[in-house]
């Protein structure tokens, strides 16, 4: 291959977002050294994530989606619409650390550095238009996030979840570089659109190499987007790590795996539909099964919402099983829409953090509509809209896939889905009866600040916005995927 | 499209004063509301003129969901029916939020107040302006949120918090009919748009449905499964419990939701629906049948209540009673109009007594609704009584006031219409009887006599600021004067305007009676409301030994009526201690039996495959990891021998 013809510093244009993010992320190492106050680098990372958001923005239009570094990175639609999945969720994750990482003790440079290599990661895998592209991106994001998840040094459960993400983590790779390398010897490529073509020259949709291939590469995938029985690293990860993280890696890395998945199945596997259809379709009714009932028996919020997000994964995985992109539409719909609802949930969560006091414990919330309606009035927004109740943004996005999945022909799914969905109501509503029914055991101090409340309005805003306009967003990710 | 502003603006006034009250607005809650309330008017008004000008307004504002062949629209039609109530809530909220100024000032939660019944009204506007029964079920719903929030108002107070709940609770009931009605519709017509459905309402003739193995006709289930919402919503028998208690509300609250707006939600939806329910005999008369009994049941619980807004609140039942008996006798625009008189006179007794008890509030009086505690304020308050005079004369129907017209055309077209007509105008005219009592009652115990509250306070009574009586003397006019809309053709040649007015909507009524008829029909009403009248000046001017008498006389009749039929202890011993006892049961099996279950019993259930998978979530990496592998070679073996 000829790396040097026809290589011009004109095709480095499609990759500026990624360079921003990857130089605001060795910027912010640098300054970690010599500046004192670290808000100036958490502000100094927003910043850079505008710029790159900016370019992202630039390249909406840009014509040439496939031919970039030898087919090796696409720039679609698709990708854009899940790069700005990834901005909103890193410039939320900065906003509500703050005050947070202050009161960990654990307020250091690295941490934003690492925040922006960790969505760089992702944003390479949303353009991956190659498998080994997609790996490397991937890994990217996977270390940083294995550092992240540990971040808080002095504590036990800290380490204990970075340590167990890190081995589970090795352990999917492996899935991962199984089914890429299988994928090659039957093909000959890793190129995505290569092999969809070659799969239906070669007539090789049947093949059961190929099959174990696809199966492995869903495996790994349905690791980072914590599908049962892959998940469980997901519960222990999500409480031991900083709580801004865990609201973090509940989006983010999430978002990123059905990138992949969406990519890969419906580009590379499109041929094997029926196939794929049929294995995801249990995976996805174990994952609601079992997230929802488990969270029923949660007392630590963090752990309540990290089944909570196994199970939201069940309802995202709908739309996909679709197979139509109008299934995928409604996913990628959806995985906005959870994006925003979650973060809020966990900006609350953060919220009772203060001195002395973790505030993650489910009793922690009685009678906080007492000592603090606005709090508590926030936390019901973003419970109904997890529940999936209208006019919230939840209520749509469940009502898409759900509808996809009928469209599809898949009724008992869809039933299943409902059926699910009223269960975790339980445990939602559970949250809104404490703060609502209960007498307060003690005052619970909010740790306010600026930024907490940029982030809590602005997700609550988009959650009831989404939920009275959802064409607005509809349209959006129509227009983004089918360009 | 601007009249899409109508339910905005308070929606804007509403989300301005809850996010910024607390901290920024304060005080000034009004200044954002009350301007905002009077926009929706004045452009209520000009929606109002440009209807009367043959202008029906039907626009989709946009989509809200679509999928497929299913469509939730967000629109609004503004027709003769909804133009006329437009008129009416937003006017009547104008003046009942110029009057809350004066009558929550100093109030700890002002800014809330303000913000809730901003919300109110935009709720209601939607309920109004809707133009599909999702979006008028919306509204209805929330409504009904928003009279929670505002009854319980006084949160801290433990009567208001339980008849908020109650409130609530009761209309659940209602509400539950309501959304299968209105799921049925769906079902039937394949669209919730009105213009749809009620052009396509001819079809229902004849169809059955199969229920439990019967046939039962269509258009009557959907018909009586919409008028349980209304039963609930505008406080009739048998869900009419929740009203009285909703008075722990305040005041304002009480002048506009629970008499002018809200409740009138119930006869305003039936209206709406009334190419339905044309087509179903038996659910008109339902209708009628429950309106007329209510009239006359809360009338007679009225006549010897003892706290000034209970009696409001009865007297309210009974005259929504009247509207649904006007509606199940086919004389639509007859109900609407008297929901129209009734917004006003109503309106202006609750805002009068309001004035009464925010003044003996202020002479620190310690039961101060209690109307055997007042008497003799009518030379402390001259103006607040006069214009409950005004209201009273309304509500009892003397001649050539607003309530008179409306109720005389209620009970004429129920004499035109049969048998059943005939009985039911029975009823209302002796509920009008007992009406006159009793409103003649309160105006005695409160105004005349002699002052037989504590001891020093009478000096400290006195009149209610400018901004209180102010709003006060405005709904006096439209007391007097609203009814000049609806002369009886028996007067003036076309002087029915409001009937001509709606009948593009609702139709004509049917039926043709005699002047003298007439004549005799309009005497009589005239006759009880003077009888009524002269008995409570008898009683309690008079004779005011006679009540005494006359209630130990009848001690088990007065008993009987004073707890209200012992209808809230019925309910109480016969649904809510069985259902609570029965729920502390089921929430103790279902922690004991179903968390319990989860978190003990997964794990076994796992256990029987392995033991060492004692519980699955140990925490052992190596565990994890097995579960993965585990889970990949059920995938595989499923893709082996499965597929």
């Amino acid at each position: 291959m000829d790396f040097g013809a026809g290589f011009s510093l004109i095709d480095i244009r499609p990759l500026t977002p990624e360079i921003t993010m990857i130089c605001t992320g060795l910027i912010l190492l640098l300054l970690d050294l010599v500046v004192k106050k670290k808000e100036a680098i958490a502000v100094l990372g927003i910043i850079g994530t505008i710029v790159a958001i900016f370019a992202t923005y630039r390249l909406y239009a840009f014509n040439e989606t496939r031919s970039i570094f030898l087919e090796m990175f696409a720039l679609d639609g698709y990708a854009n619409f899940f790069k700005i999945i990834f901005y909103i969720n890193v410039i939320l994750t900065i906003c509500i650390s703050f005050r947070y990482m202050k009161i960990e003790k654990a307020s250091i440079g690295e941490y934003y550095a690492l925040l922006m290599f960790a969505t760089t990661g992702m944003m390479i895998m949303a353009s991956a238009a190659d498998l080994i592209v997609l790996y490397l991106g991937l890994e990217l994001m996977a270390l940083s996030t294995y550092i992240l998840a540990g971040l808080m040094r002095k504590q036990r459960k800290s380490n204990e979840a970075a340590l167990k993400y890190f081995f589970l983590g090795a352990f999917s790779s492996a899935f991962l570089l199984y089914g890429i390398s299988l994928t090659f010897g039957l093909t000959g490529t890793t190129n995505i659109q290569d092999i969809a073509g070659l799969v239906s020259s070669l007539s090789i949709a049947d093949n059961a190499i190929m099959h174990l291939a696809v199966v492995f590469l869903i495996v790994a995938f349905g690791f980072k987007i914590a599908l049962v029985p892959f998940h469980m690293w997901a519960p222990d990860v999500y409480e031991g790590a900083p709580t801004s993280i865990t609201a973090f890696m509940s989006v983010g890395p999430k978002a990123a795996g059905f990138a992949v998945l969406g990519r890969v199945l419906f580009e590379a596997f499109g041929d094997m539909q029926i196939m794929w259809s049929s294995i995801l379709v249990p995976l996805s009714i174990l994952t609601m099964a079992v997230g929802s009932i488990i969270a029923l028996a949660q007392t630590n919020i963090k752990r309540m919402l990290a089944y909570s997000s196994v199970a939201h994964a069940g309802y995202i995985l709908l739309g996909i099983i679709a197979g139509t992109t109008d299934g995928l539409i409604s996913s990628v719909n959806y995985l906005m829409i959870y994006m925003f609802m979650n973060m809020g949930a966990f900006a609350i969560v953060i919220m009772l953090r203060s001195e002395g006091f973790q505030g993650e414990e489910l009793e922690d919330y009685k009678g906080l509509a007492k000592t603090n309606p606005a709090a508590a009035a926030l936390m019901l927004v973003f419970m109904f809209s997890l529940t999936g109740i209208p006019p919230t943004a939840g209520f749509i996005g469940k009502f898409y896939v759900i509808m996809e999945a009928i469209n599809a022909g898949d009724m008992y799914l869809a039933i299943t889905a409902v059926v699910f969905s009223v269960i975790s109501a339980f445990f939602y509503l559970r949250v809104v009866m404490y703060m609502y029914m209960n007498d307060p055991k003690e005052t619970v101090i909010l740790t306010k600040s600026p930024s907490m409340t940029f982030a809590l309005a602005l997700t609550t805003v988009m959650v009831l916005v989404l939920g009275v306009f959802p064409s607005v967003l509809l349209n959006l990710v129509r227009s983004s995927i089918i360009s | 499209m601007k009249y899409a502003l109508i339910p905005l603006l308070p929606f804007i006034a509403f989300v301005l004063n809850i996010v910024f009250g607390r901290n920024y607005i304060k005080d000034r809650a009004h200044w954002i509301a009350v301007p905002a309330v009077f926009g929706s008017f004045v452009l209520a008004v000009s929606a109002f003129t440009d209807v009367l000008s043959g202008n029906v307004i039907n626009i989709n504002l946009y989509s809200w969901i679509t999928s497929g062949d299913f469509h939730v629209t967000v629109g609004f039609l503004i027709d003769q029916l909804s133009a006329i109530m437009l008129i009416v809530v937003t006017s009547i909220s104008t003046l009942i939020f110029i009057y809350s100024i004066g009558y929550m000032h100093g109030d700890g939660g002002y800014y809330r107040f303000f913000a809730y019944l901003s919300l109110f009204v935009f709720s209601m506007l939607v309920l109004v302006m809707a133009n599909n029964f999702l979006l008028m079920y919306f509204g209805w719903e929330a409504v009904g949120l928003c009279s929670y929030f505002l009854i319980g108002f006084w949160f801290h107070k433990k009567s208001a918090a339980d008849a908020g709940k109650k409130a609530f609770i009761v209309n659940r009931f209602g509400d539950f009919g309501f959304g299968l009605g209105v799921i049925l519709i769906f079902l039937t017509f394949g669209s919730l748009d009105y213009m749809q459905v009620f052009g396509q309402a001819g079809s229902l003739l004849g169809q059955t449905i199969d229920l439990f193995g019967y046939d039962v006709d269509l258009a009557t289930l959907i018909c009586l499964l919409l008028f349980c919402g209304a039963v609930g919503k505008s406080a009739q028998i048998p869900l009419h419990v929740w009203l009285p208690d909703a008075m722990e509300g305040p005041t304002p609250v009480s002048a506009l939701i629970h008499a002018a707006t809200m409740v009138t939600a119930g006869v305003f939806m039936v209206a709406r629906c009334n190419p339905l329910f044309n087509m179903s005999e038996i659910a008109m008369n339902t209708v009628a049948i429950v309106g007329g009994v209510t009239a006359i049941f809360a009338a007679t619980i009225a006549l010897v209540q003892n706290d000034i807004k209970r009696v409001i609140a009865y007297s309210t039942v009974s005259q929504l009673g009247y509207m649904f008996l006007a509606l199940g006798v086919g004389a639509y625009s007859a109900g609407i109009f008297h929901l129209y008189t009734h917004a006003y006179f109503k309106a202006l007794l609750f805002l009068g007594s309001g004035s009464v008890i925010h003044a003996l509030h202020h002479a620190k009086h310690d039961d101060e609704q209690n109307m055997q505690k007042m008497g003799g304020l009518r030379k402390h308050m001259p103006l607040t009584y006069r214009v409950f005079i005004i209201a009273t004369l309304s509500i009892t129907g003397i001649p050539f006031l607003a309530g008179f017209f409306s109720k005389d055309e209620i009970l004429w077209r129920a004499f035109l219409g049969g048998e059943l007509g005939r009985f039911l105008w029975l009823l209302g005219t002796i509920a009008a009887l007992l009406t006159a009592f009793y409103s003649w009652r309160l105006i005695y115990l409160t105004f005349h006599g002699s002052y037989r509250g504590g001891e020093g306070q009478e000096q400290h009574i006195h009149e209610s600021p400018k901004v209180i009586t102010v709003p006060l003397m405005f709904l006096a006019f439209g007391a007097i004067f609203a009814g000049y809309v609806g002369i009886p053709p028996l007067f003036v040649e076309h002087g029915d305007k409001i009937g001509e007015f709606l009948a593009p909507v609702l139709g004509h009524p049917e039926g043709h009676g005699t002047h003298v008829q007439e004549f005799f029909v309009m005497g009589a009403s005239i006759f009880v409301a003077l009888a009524g009248w002269i008995v409570a000046y008898t009683m309690y001017l008079k004779k005011t030994d006679l009540p005494q008498k006359i209630g130990s006389l009848f001690k088990p009749i007065h008993t009987l009526l004073f707890n209200k039929y012992y209808i809230d202890e019925l309910y109480s011993r016969s649904i809510v201690q069985p259902v609570l006892k029965a729920s502390d049961k089921i929430i103790l099996a279902f922690d004991t039996y179903v968390i319990e279950g989860i978190v003990n019993g997964l794990p076994n259930l796992i256990g029987l495959f392995s033991r060492k998978f004692r519980t699955v979530q140990t925490g052992f990496l190596a565990n994890y990891g097995l579960v993965m592998a585990f889970g990949v070679l059920c995938i595989i073996g499923y893709m082996i021998f499965v597929r």
